[in-house]
């Protein structure tokens, strides 16, 4: 399994990086940690001309922990989310999530950047960022912007990111002290993606719900959430129930997936409220 | 597509050569450098066949291209070996537990439980078991894979002690 031929690039900073994303237009890409776009490109299901390897740009790395909001470089390491004691006291969601995530190889090497930025409807972070309301920071061309990580996703593989910017950083508002947090996940085997997987935040009278997997994007429900900040269990199910749009695959067929969906999230409300003060 | 230069040091040797970018990691050391302790198992991220070590992290080799590691401090399997080239701890821990059978998943195994034990010196069965989720056995059943890295963490400890 050998990919097709490409120009290796290793820029030092943004700029850099986006210069060459401009200079070659469709035929640039940029790996993070590869291990969702080597694959690909071992299948030659993706192929480019000039691969830009964002490893050594600084600004893309480290873990920031303020009062109120934590920031994440986009070429932070699941390991590192997994291994970080401020971030396990910060948001311990996000090291539960991350220890589901693939398996310790993978682990140590997967970004949360390209995670996130993929697209793929199989990926926990994108639910895991939804459910917990962070933004994206993206550069380009044009200079930087945010976007919810609620509004950024619009398709499989298909997100509000230009294909000339890049993906910088996560931040993410600390929850308040005694919001309860949770991550399920049903999978058929270490290293596999969902079947269905739920992250859900409640306490302090609100509550965030948001599920991986069960379409083609991550699905956050507004609706759903509100139903667990007022305490209803069955109507926030039914009301993520009526959210997803999973399809039969070699996952299962419809009625399973949504079968495993309700369990996932029963089990993560049970849990994120036994955390809950 | 053009080669470029490749330097790593690799089981602390510095090597160099001449690959194309999309050169994977494992292909560079089984072929170029006749390293052919690491082994390509499903060669799609999954069986950790190829795992080797990279700046002291666990890495499937298969999945990585030697572009990306240019620079970069290798390890794999024959790098284990005690410096007189007798077999290290981990290494006669899997022939004393009979952690092995055909023995190809085994280097991919010493060297994931490698860097395993160097971040977990005290290691549970369960964490055994969990950090050592990336690398599928089809013989043993893995229970002696378990028991060779359980007691190799006793031996190390235990040769600290001693040199302590």
């Amino acid at each position: 399994m050998i990919p097709a031929g490409f120009e290796y690039h290793r820029p030092g900073d943004i700029a850099s990086a986006i210069g060459i994303l401009q200079e070659h237009g469709d035929e640039a890409r940029v790996i993070a940690g590869g291990h969702s776009l080597i694959p690909m490109m071992k299948l030659r299901m993706a192929e480019m001309g000039h691969l830009v390897d964002l490893q050594a740009i600084e600004e893309l790395k480290g873990i920031e922990i303020g009062a109120d909001t934590v920031s994440l470089g986009a070429m932070v390491t699941q390991h590192e989310l997994i291994t970080h004691d401020g971030l396990a006291t910060a948001i311990p969601l996000i090291r539960e999530a991350a220890l589901q995530v693939a398996d310790p190889q993978v682990r140590y090497v997967g970004t949360v950047g390209g995670n996130v930025a993929n697209g793929d409807p199989g990926n926990d972070m994108p639910g895991l960022m939804q459910c917990l309301n962070a933004t994206f920071e993206l550069s380009g061309p044009d200079g930087r912007r945010s976007v919810a990580a609620r509004e950024f996703y619009e398709a499989a593989y298909f997100t509000a990111r230009d294909d000339e910017e890049i993906l910088t950083r996560i931040s993410i508002p600390v929850p308040g002290a005694g919001v309860g947090q949770a991550y399920e996940k049903q999978k058929r085997k270490i290293g596999d993606y969902a079947t269905a997987a739920a992250a859900v935040m409640v306490g302090n009278g609100q509550a965030s719900v948001a599920m991986t997997n069960l379409a083609d994007t991550p699905v956050w429900s507004e609706s759903a959430s509100n139903a667990l900040a007022d305490g209803d269990v069955s109507g926030c199910v039914a009301a993520m129930l009526d959210a997803i749009d999973p399809v039969a695959d070699n996952r299962g067929p419809v009625e399973f997936k949504k079968h495993v969906a309700a369990v996932m999230l029963r089990r993560a409300i049970e849990r994120a409220q036994s955390r809950a003060d | 597509m053009s080669k470029m230069h490749v330097k790593l040091t690799v089981n602390g040797k510095q090597v160099e050569g001449l690959a194309e970018p999309r050169t994977l990691l494992i292909h560079f050391l089984r072929e170029d450098l006749k390293i052919t302790g690491p082994h390509i198992g499903c060669e799609t991220s999954h069986c950790g066949a190829c795992t080797v070590d990279i700046d002291g992290k666990s890495v499937k080799s298969c999945t990585t291209f030697v572009a990306q590691v240019n620079g970069a401090d290798v390890t794999t399997v024959e790098g284990l070996t005690n410096d007189d080239g007798s077999l290290g701890v981990l290494q006669e821990m899997f022939r004393e537990h009979h952690g092995l059978q055909c023995g190809f998943c085994t280097p991919g195994m010493i060297t994931r439980a490698h860097r395993l034990l160097q971040e977990n010196p005290n290691p549970t069965e369960e964490d055994i078991r969990f950090g050592m989720s990336g690398n599928l056995c089809r013989c043993t059943g893995y229970q002696n894979i378990v028991k060779a890295i359980a007691a190799s963490a006793d031996m190390l400890n235990a040769q600290k002690e001693a040199a302590e």
